[in-house]
């Protein structure tokens, strides 16, 4: 690519980060997939092509498909031309991706997140440490049930993998 | 399989033995779905048949692809005898009691995750990608079997009779995850599957160290007719796949 043509390609691929921002969660709508760390990358190549790389967070998460039918949706809404939408499947999704943003607005929306595996979440109501696992598994493939014996309210978290 | 089949065909034929597993062991799996023992238990069983599936499809795709006969994922799913599916027969057993279920998955946990685990280096590069999505999923469903199988095993006298019953049932068919057939040393020869023999250790050490804590004892050595790896199943693979295919072979192509 000649060097003068650069900016513009930067700039049009920020435009397209800026619709993604848009597209939340289906299952989740409180974090947008720039938040999740599912949009892996927008290349923007001299061949008027925008490729956008998205990942699944599990294997099997039936969000995949809405997702990325979502993404489409905006993309093409928000008049960024000829869009290609990649599957990228290594390096596996991991939530450590989660944005600092995106995990604030988890917690704001209800849902703890785990840090660390083996530390305990904190409350997304009342902040209390003194909470207990009901079961490692949840609602969506990406939660754990947990129950804080402060507030006696169950909650969702986001599962660290 | 016979030495005479084509680099492309054997490569298919390992990876369909990995798809059919998760595909059978996650239908076995929503087999619980709304009469799990508890809410969690149901839920959880359900999540994990999820990631199973989905790790079904990207391998049959996979499977698809080299084929070269345009057979999609769900061609593969859908369209295939019993004697077509290569997964273990394990897989197809039964769910029997909630144990039962518990020592099927332990077993199969631990088959996968010590795959999956070598896999994550094999020369086909989209397998090593799946296998490192599978690995980290895979370690969430070993802990959550394991973890319950000691809670059975090391729990009441019901719950350890049930359990052990439950390993003495099901041990012969564990033979078929250790032993490798020619397919397997051939796809450890070219660098896409794990050394058989490595798998094998890694496998048994896991599962002494849970039968243990879970105070059960490895049963003896039993003789094992069946080889799901190469077409030869159990009568429940019919039954299991009665259900899953009956609605698209009743509507070829339908979609909602």
């Amino acid at each position: 690519m000649s060097e003068p043509a650069r900016p513009a390609v930067r700039l049009r691929e920020r435009a397209v980060w800026r619709t993604l921002a848009t597209v939340m969660d289906p299952e989740i709508p409180a974090v947008s997939v720039v938040d999740l760390g599912i949009v892996r990358h927008v290349r923007a190549g001299p061949d008027a092509r925008v490729h956008v790389g998205i990942t699944p967070t599990y294997s099997g998460c039936p969000a995949t498909e809405v997702i990325v039918s979502a993404i489409r949706t905006a993309l093409d809404g928000a008049g960024h031309g000829e869009v290609v939408l990649e599957t990228v499947l290594s390096p596996p999704w991991s939530s450590r991706w989660l944005s600092a943003a995106g995990r604030r607005r988890l917690e704001a929306f209800g849902i703890a997140v785990e840090r660390v595996p083996g530390l305990v979440p904190r409350c997304p109501r009342c902040a209390s440490r003194d909470v207990e696992r009901v079961s490692e598994f949840g609602s969506t493939p990406c939660k754990a049930h947990y129950r804080c014996r402060t507030c006696l309210e169950p909650f969702d978290t986001f599962k660290c993998i | 399989m016979n030495g005479a089949c084509t680099a492309a065909e054997a490569h298919c034929e390992y990876v369909l033995r990995l798809a059919d597993t998760s595909l059978v062991a996650g239908q076995r799996l929503a087999e619980w779905l709304g009469h799990g023992p508890t809410l969690e238990e149901d839920l959880a069983l359900a999540n994990i048949a999820l990631d199973l599936f989905g790790q079904a499809r990207l391998l049959l795709t996979l499977a698809g692809r080299i084929e070269g006969c345009a057979r999609d994922e769900d061609a593969l799913a859908f369209g295939r005898d019993a004697a077509e599916f290569r997964n273990v027969a394990l897989a197809e057993q039964p769910n029997g009691d909630f144990a039962q279920t518990i020592v099927r998955q332990v077993m199969l946990d631990a088959w996968q995750l010590e795959t999956y685990s070598s896999l994550v280096a094999s020369a086909d590069t989209e397998l090593a990608a799946i296998a490192q999505k599978a690995v980290k999923e895979c370690r969430y469903h070993w802990r959550y079997s394991s973890g319950w199988l000691v809670r059975l095993g090391d729990g009441t006298g019901e719950s350890h009779r049930r359990a052990s019953a439950a390993l003495q049932a099901l041990w012969r068919f564990t033979d078929e995850l250790r032993v490798a057939d020619e397919l397997d040393a051939r796809m450890a020869a070219c660098g896409i599957g794990p050394e058989p023999a490595v798998v094998n250790a890694r496998w048994q050490e896991r599962l002494a160290g849970v039968l243990e804590a879970a105070r059960l004892t490895v049963p003896a050595h039993q003789h094992y007719p069946w080889h799901g790896k190469r077409g030869v199943h159990t009568e429940a693979l019919t039954h299991l796949l009665a259900t899953l295919q009956y609605l698209p072979r009743l509507y070829p192509g339908v979609s909602w």
